[in-house]
């Protein structure tokens, strides 16, 4: 691959979130903005090669694909012109020539050829467009959209993945991942769901929204077990990209740093939690050399600054549960007690069986396998968790460790009976052979 | 942009309130109307008479079909609503957050389309 093409494939890796939600805010339309951002790519890819980077590469492209999209809308204009379209033409060619005068007074013209001294200097401190991601955010995760609307249309603008990939990386049909990002656009369009960061009296709750956008995205590429391992791999990386981009454009918001610090603190064990031929490994068994000590670093950096800044809310209990974890130089030297204590916290605060299955298992943990199991008696009578795979599967693995055989297997053959995916079904096979051997 | 904000709970519910209670939702209507009047929202809005009162109209093979009541049979019907002039989605769903019926049913905030006028 020749220089040209790497700079702008890195340039559209770490800029196209951020050109495109300044052009979808200029033209007023996702549509649109996608469309001229392409051909301002495919401009570039012309040019560059030829006459050199600009000084400013975001600004040269939304300044190029702004001037693309008035071309494209006098195009169609032409065909069948209606009065509502040329004014809107007009509003644009206007804002255009505004867009070209500030542009100048920031020393960069849409011709720059990258050899103005003027325009280097004014990259990022004084960026003549400003950043929109954080509309952006906001917009693509409105409530008034499916959260599977807000999944997809967050990885399709802010993280500039293409849609195919998205498919795959939910393990849907492409065409069906196609619909639903048309879907989405149409309502935000026929809907006019507002371009903007909300008031600050509905920020905590839209923020919700937006951060559990972002977790899922995490959690889609670190818990499944099938499909393309490269697409997971990357939907965590946007997913700790996006939580980085959160945490800059809204420094105050604690548990959006708890959630950057939860995503990394798991992604640390990323080479750890799976063997050799893919099978998953239990974070006791997990070698911990292999832990990345980078994200670590800075995973507990971030969770202790947001506890020290803020009642501890979701996000922030959940990582620093991680963070204990991560200081255990052996599995054997986990403080379970505290582990508890938080599991508590997070029961009383996002109350749900999953968080008191859990529970069980750290308490299991603390004060033995016996205590573990009177837990779980009392979550087996809830309807919620009946088929859900994790639950006769703790009770197996206490039941293990009590050294009861026969129950133990009894158990691991009901898990295997609700497991869905491979990876967990092999282990749980492992598991009842160790049972059965023993029984 | 002008949005329809339609009002459903359950009928039943709504009989079994109290003379006062009624009168009590009645008062806090009346209040939200005058408010959404004064902040230009309002264009047009009504209470509807009950779902026993209503009656369905259908053409087919041009012969008209007259039939009691609505055709499904649903938790809640649609009791009343509203026409609004809003910003955006995020200004009607303000208004809509704020009708008396939307602590007990539902509101479903619908935008109305508005077909481009040719000039010619």
């Amino acid at each position: 691959m020749d220089q040209g093409q790497e700079d702008l494939d890195r340039i559209f890796r770490e800029e196209s979130g951020r050109i495109l939600a300044t052009l979808i805010r200029l033209l007023g339309s996702f549509d649109l903005a996608e469309e001229a951002m392409q051909e301002a790519f495919t401009v570039a890819l012309e040019r560059w090669p030829v006459q050199g980077m600009p000084a400013n590469p975001r600004a040269w492209l939304i300044s190029t694909a702004h001037h693309k999209a008035v071309d494209l809308l006098r195009r169609s204009a032409r065909l069948d012109s209606n009065r509502d379209e040329l004014l809107k033409i007009a509003e644009l060619e206007q804002q255009l020539a505004d867009a070209d005068e500030n542009m100048r007074r920031h020393g960069l013209t849409s011709d720059d050829r990258g050899n103005n001294d003027r325009g280097r200097n004014a990259r990022d401190s004084d960026d003549p467009f400003g950043d929109d991601r954080l509309r952006l955010i906001f917009t693509c995760c409105h409530p008034a959209l499916a959260r599977e609307a807000q999944v997809a249309l967050t990885l399709r603008t802010l993280c500039g993945l293409t849609t195919d990939e998205i498919a795959r990386g939910f393990l849907v049909p492409l065409p069906t991942m196609a619909q639903r990002l048309v879907r989405a656009k149409q309502k935000i369009r026929d809907a006019h769901i507002p371009y903007q960061v909300p008031p600050e009296h509905d920020l905590d709750e839209r923020l919700d929204s937006v951060l559990l956008v972002v977790y899922l995205v995490f959690n889609e590429g670190y818990s499944a077990t099938s499909g393309d391992t490269a697409i997971r791999h990357e939907l965590c990386a946007e997913a700790i990209r996006l939580g980085r981009i959160l945490c800059m454009l809204l420094p105050r918001q604690t548990e959006a740093r708890a959630l950057l610090a939860l995503m990394l603190l798991h992604d640390s064990r990323r080479n750890a939690r799976v063997g050799q031929n893919g099978e998953p490994i239990l974070l006791e068994e997990q070698n911990r050399d292999l832990w990345n000590q980078d994200q670590i670093r800075e995973g507990l950096t971030l969770v202790e600054s947001a506890l020290k800044d803020a009642a501890a809310g979701p996000y922030a209990l959940q990582a620093a549960i991680a963070a204990i974890h991560t200081r255990a130089q052996r599995a054997e030297e986990t403080d379970w007690r505290q582990i508890v204590a938080l599991y508590e916290l997070l029961l009383r605060l996002q109350p749900s069986p999953v968080v008191e299955l859990n529970l069980a298992a750290a308490v299991a943990m603390a004060e033995g396998p016996a205590t573990g199991l009177s837990l779980l008696d009392r979550l087996e009578v809830n309807a919620d968790l009946r088929d859900y795979y994790l639950l006769p599967a703790a009770r197996a693995d206490l039941l293990r460790r009590l050294a009861r055989w026969p129950e133990a297997a009894a158990s691991y053959r009901r898990a295997l009976a609700l497991a869905g995916n491979d990876a967990a079904r092999n282990f749980l096979v492992r598991r009842l052979a160790e049972m059965e051997s023993k029984a | 942009m002008q949005y329809l904000l339609l009002i459903y709970d359950k009928e039943a519910d709504w009989n079994k309130l109290s003379e006062a209670d009624q009168a009590t939702m009645y008062k806090e209507y009346g209040e939200f109307t005058q408010s959404i009047m004064q902040s230009g929202h309002h264009k047009a809005g009504h209470q509807l008479q009950p779902i026993s009162t209503a009656t369905t109209v259908r053409v087919r093979d041009k012969k008209r079909v007259v039939t009691d009541g609505p055709f499904a049979e649903t938790k809640e019907q649609l009791g009343g609503f509203y026409m609004i002039e809003a910003k955006d989605l995020d200004d009607a769903i303000a208004v809509a957050a704020r009708i008396p019926s939307a602590r007990y049913g539902s509101i479903e905030v619908r935008p109305i389309v508005v077909h481009n006028q040719v000039s010619s």
